[in-house]
């Protein structure tokens, strides 16, 4: 089990390797945000934030999130109030979403 | 709570840091869809970064949430410098509707929906809808004109009040 204090992350909080991260390390950093517990809803979008990126280089945007992860918009922003797109990708272990959208 | 600084630097420091914006007040009042795309942006944006957005449709503006109109926002295609289009070019037939589905295909491209769309998804990450109450009454409109997630037809007074302690944009 890893931990935060072990992994290099940028001045946003956002690992600097998309290969250091782990469930721990993801359950660790959706405290830090303020998500006590990460349910399987959190999981469903972080799994698929993780495995776009990772099959495409790019992190989804929110329209493709509400429409392709399983969750819809109106529930992704219950789940992470501060951004859904921006916080699932920190939870996620890749890096911060670059589009507007 | 109260906070005590160690010393006069450390509270100036701290006083002149730049204020997180923490919600914002878009007003739309163009009703092309150049006019209204950056302002829906502008508004998701915010929503994405967690930040508080309203945003109140006026004048033309109201298209964008009339239910027989939203579907159909065009690009101006004349007096629009910034096409590099001659005049009577962009007034020829069809012009119009040409451009839009060009500029429609390039932001498909980029997963930017289209109005209706954009509009519901703006909605559903909790933003407010609002409809000016005096372009309402001008253009003899009602409720039922608008989408069912417009929260409520307002004045210029509600519209200031609900924007206070934030930023107001005007598109």
């Amino acid at each position: 089990m890893s931990s935060l204090l072990s992994v290099a992350r940028n001045a946003e909080g956002f690992l600097e390797r998309v290969e250091d991260w782990d469930r721990d390390l993801a359950a660790e950093m959706a405290r830090e945000v303020g998500i006590p517990e990460l349910t399987y809803r959190h999981w469903l979008v972080v799994d698929f934030m993780r495995n776009t990126y990772l099959a495409t280089k790019s992190a989804p945007t929110i329209r493709t999130l509400g429409k392709e992860s399983g969750v819809p918009i109106k529930e992704l922003y219950e789940l992470f109030p501060k951004g859904p797109a921006k916080l699932a990708a920190k939870i996620a272990g890749i890096p911060k979403p670059k589009g507007c959208i | 709570m109260t906070t005590r600084f160690t010393n006069a630097a450390d509270a100036m420091a701290i006083a002149d840091a730049p204020q997180a914006i923490t919600k914002v007040s878009v007003i739309v009042s163009k009703g092309s869809l150049e006019g209204i795309y950056p302002a829906l942006i502008l508004a998701n944006g915010a929503r994405m970064e967690g930040i508080e957005a309203n945003v109140f449709f006026t004048f033309f503006g109201m298209d964008a949430i009339n239910k027989a109109r939203h579907d159909a926002i065009k690009v101006a295609t004349v007096g629009n410098p910034g096409l590099h289009l001659a005049t009577w070019l962009g007034g020829v037939p069809g012009m119009s509707a040409l451009v839009t589905k060009q500029m429609m295909k390039a932001m498909e491209k980029l997963d930017i929906p289209p109005i209706p769309e954009f509009i519901e998804m703006l909605a559903d990450s909790g933003a407010k809808l609002y409809a000016c109450k005096a372009s309402v009454e001008m253009f003899d409109l009602s409720r039922e004109d608008f989408i069912p997630q417009v929260e409520g037809i307002i004045t210029v007074g509600d519209f200031y009040q609900m924007a206070a302690g934030g930023q107001i944009l005007f598109t």
